[in-house]
């Protein structure tokens, strides 16, 4: 059994203008299990982790990552991005079994 | 590297002030130790580590103060005549006494014990009335830890003695260990007296926020002041990271230069960098980050009678327990420091009238507290004192007292800086004990390790102090060891620096296979149960009645 | 050095801040030799030749934490269509699998940085390997130290 998703998040900038490289920041709860932890019955507990990020704007991606098991747990993840015109970024994080969490959220440039 | 003639100058040119001209044997005058000509539009003055040093004491220097590489022969890293040749102070002087452990017996009966909050409030206020709306009282950190009155209130005693004279900013380091919830309390009071904590390395571990402002602006006698705050980078490391669990601190050299340019981009003429990062990674700093004006630098303890330079960098340390307060007069055009002119006032306390409301405030920190401080548990024959690289004899008492209560064949205490020093023939109270282990997490340990471990251990110690990359140097010094002994090769690679470990009681090497039974105190990691060591030490001194210490030959440097 | 200087970056890092970011080119060793951290980077190297610059990698000096080592990878770069950094990956030697994690990045990002947070089981390298949009690689390496901790002054 997969571990919840959980709930992801992100940090947007605010009062961004055209042309401004910005710092986009997320979060997602989630134990990144290495398959290399034993339980207190000595079994090993199996891999479980979030493998992929992906940044849309607007439909185009924007950024990706992929993650191995030495990404720590929560995943936090953030990159830049050059904003010229207020829209709509997803992103979406998928684990080992192929389920997924999605978020979205707005950018405004002024 | 330091431009050494900036130095002869400095030095010179504090000769010439009234700190350095006393001759030995004349006692100070607090019009001598104040004379200064004033110059340029900005006053600084840095107080620093004073680890809730509230009462004068005597306060012994380090006779081995390593450092690594060729920082060793530089200060911070010389001590006694050494250090005083680099700065022209001559022996047996007043100033010779604040600065190295020379003679320090006859010479700390000769100008008495040195340091009191309300002396340092005395020269705070004769300096800020001399230069109204140009001064800036700067606390580097570690004020409100150390001694009993601190840890009995968790730190509110000190906040209130320290509002008398309301820095107008400060940064920590043990602050840290009242933990997260009391710390914010602690800083409230301490805004409501008028002090801005300011950290810029401290961020919160889920979303990298700043939890402290890093920097303000302050404007005094015209002149934009941006004051920058780095709190000591390694506390989650140092000191139990348990403590303070949703904050990261750091370095962060990038962030550093970036809060600089943020600084100068608003308009700051002068930018100060209030640290408590240590002399050699404040150093290692200036040498990568431009645009640093003065570097008010404290957690090592360390004094400078003269700047350091570094570039167009001032390093300024002001030394600890109320010691010393330094003065840094700048004379700013066009948006720059065009000169300066600095004193490190040495902290005479009988040279020096107590400011009425802060020994007022002193007094009210103490009293709850003067049955159990004024109890005496034994009396030393012998100097105690603990700053230097390697055991000092309290250290040594301290590890005697592990060992003696615990039945352990090992003691390790860690290599704090702060603790006052007690003169041959003094009385051994309780206050004197707590102003060497009052700490949040004080509890005694004691658990088997194998050789191997506890030579693990040393040499993992031995590489936070002596790195040769000073940004990997967390301060402080080597962790003092009871029932071992060994030489100590800092210059050696990590993993080696640790020779000959020898079990005193059988004087045979230490078999790295073989499990010992270890004491010690001030975990960093999981909380232990034990008592906490004040308890032990008291106990130990009760049955001994007379202290009686040699200086440690076992431990020694290669 | 614990820290490589951001070349470009609005600081005011020094030029020999900024050196400290030439990187160390992983050892010519025989096939049979190389640990799995080199047989990796050989295989996304391919037969291109390893450069040395441009990336700052920053870490803590001293991690606090083993379980959660903050790292930040910075590649200088125009980030135009035509010029741009595609990938960087990120490897730690010493853990049991040398894969962390590889940034995509877009001309869209306008600089190429990304931070997350890695699990580093003792002290070793962190080493990042970028791919330029012309084929070009990069490589550096920085040492981040796990310690016992304690006694600070």
């Amino acid at each position: 059994m997969a571990a919840p998703m959980g709930t992801p998040r992100a940090r947007i900038p605010t009062g961004v203008k055209a042309g401004d490289v910005i710092e986009i920041r997320t979060l997602i709860t989630h134990p990144m299990e290495t398959g290399q932890r034993r339980d207190t019955a000595g079994a090993t507990i199996p891999r479980d982790i979030i493998r992929s990020f992906v940044a849309r704007f607007e439909g185009a991606e924007v950024f990706r990552m992929d993650l191995h098991t030495a990404v720590s747990a929560n995943p936090y993840i953030a990159f830049p991005f050059r904003a010229e015109r207020s829209g709509r970024f997803e992103f979406v994080w998928t684990n080992d079994a192929g389920e997924t969490a999605r978020l979205t959220a707005e950018l405004r440039v002024g | 590297m330091l431009a050494r003639r900036d130095l002869l100058a400095g030095a010179a040119a504090l000769a010439a002030s009234g700190s350095l001209a006393a001759a030995a044997g004349e006692r100070l005058s607090e019009d001598a130790l104040l004379r200064f000509a004033p110059l340029g539009q900005v006053t600084l003055l840095h107080l620093s580590d004073l680890h809730g040093q509230l009462l004068p004491a005597h306060l012994r220097e380090a006779e081995i103060n390593r450092g690594v590489g060729g920082a060793r022969a530089e200060p911070p890293f010389l001590t006694g005549a050494a250090f005083r040749r680099w700065f022209g102070i001559a022996a047996g002087t007043p100033m010779a006494h604040a600065v190295s452990a020379e003679d320090f017996e006859r010479l700390a009966r000769s100008y008495g014990r040195m340091g009191g909050l309300d002396r340092i409030a005395t020269l705070v206020a004769a300096i800020r009335a001399d230069r109204p709306g140009r001064t800036l009282l700067l606390d580097g950190g570690d004020t409100w830890q150390g001694g009993w009155p601190a840890l009995a209130s968790r730190g509110a005693a000190i906040v209130a003695a320290m509002a008398p004279l309301a820095p107008e900013a400060m940064t920590g380091h043990w602050e840290f260990t009242y933990g997260a919830e009391q710390m914010r309390a602690l800083i409230a009071a301490a805004e409501a007296a008028g002090t801005r904590f300011l950290a810029g390395n401290v961020q919160d571990r889920e979303w990298n926020d700043d939890v402290f402002p890093a920097l303000h602006l302050f404007e005094r006698g015209g002149v934009a002041v941006a004051v920058i705050g780095q709190a000591f980078p390694y506390t989650p490391i140092a000191n139990p990271a348990r403590l303070i669990p949703d904050w990261t601190m750091g370095i962060q050299a990038e962030k550093l230069a970036e809060r600089v340019a943020e600084a100068r981009a608003a308009g700051a003429e002068v930018v100060v960098l209030l640290s408590h990062n240590g002399v050699a990674l404040d150093r290692a700093l200036a040498r990568r980050i431009e645009g640093i004006d003065v570097i008010l630098s404290g957690h090592t303890h360390d004094c400078t009678p003269a700047p350091l330079t570094v570039g167009r960098t001032l390093l300024v340390a002001s030394g600890a327990h109320g010691k010393f307060l330094t003065r840094i007069d700048l004379a700013v055009a066009g948006g720059r420091v065009v000169e300066h002119r600095h004193a490190l006032i040495p902290v005479f306390a009988e040279a020096i009238r107590p400011d009425a409301a802060t020994a007022a405030a002193v007094a009210a920190a103490r009293a709850p507290h003067a049955p159990l401080l004024d109890t005496v548990l034994a009396e030393t024959e012998t100097t105690l004192w603990r700053r230097g690289t390697l055991n000092g004899t309290w250290d040594d008492l301290i590890c005697a007292a592990l060992m003696a209560e615990t039945g352990a064949e090992i003691a390790l205490s860690p290599g704090f800086r702060w603790g006052t020093a007690l003169p041959a023939a003094s009385p051994i109270t309780m206050e004197a004990v707590l102003e060497q282990t009052a700490i949040t997490y004080p509890n005694v340990w004691r658990r088997s390790m194998t050789g191997e471990q506890i030579k693990a251990l040393l040499e993992d110690v031995a590489d936070n102090l002596f790195h040769p990359d000073p940004f990997y140097q967390q301060g402080g010094d080597m962790v003092r060891a009871g029932g071992l002994g060994f030489v100590l090769d800092p210059d050696a690679p990590k993993g080696r620096r640790i020779d000959a470990l020898t079990l005193l009681a059988s004087g045979a090497p230490l078999e790295a296979g073989r499990s010992y039974a270890v004491a010690g105190w001030a975990a960093v990691g999981e909380e232990v149960a034990g008592p906490p060591v004040w308890e032990t030490v008291a106990a130990h001194l009760r049955r001994l009645g007379t202290v009686r210490i040699a200086p440690n030959a076992a431990i020694r440097l290669a | 050095m614990p820290i490589t200087a951001h070349i470009g970056r609005r600081t005011a890092l020094t030029a020999a801040g900024a050196l400290a970011a030439a990187a160390v080119l992983p050892p010519a060793a025989p096939a049979a030799t190389r640990t799995p951290t080199e047989v990796t980077i050989a295989k996304i190297v391919g037969n291109r030749a390893v450069n040395q610059g441009r990336i700052a990698i920053r870490l803590p000096a001293i991690a606090e934490n083993g379980n959660a080592v903050p790292l930040t990878v910075a590649v200088e770069s125009p980030m135009t269509a035509a010029d741009h950094v595609k990938t960087v990956h990120i490897f730690a030697d010493a853990n049991p699998f040398a894969e962390v994690a590889s940034f995509h990045f877009t001309p869209a990002c306008g600089r190429a940085e990304a931070s997350t947070r890695i699990r580093l089981g003792e002290t070793q390298d962190v080493i990042a390997v970028a791919e330029m949009s012309d084929g070009s690689v990069y490589l550096a390496r920085q040492e981040v130290k796990v310690t016992i901790g304690g006694c600070g002054g």
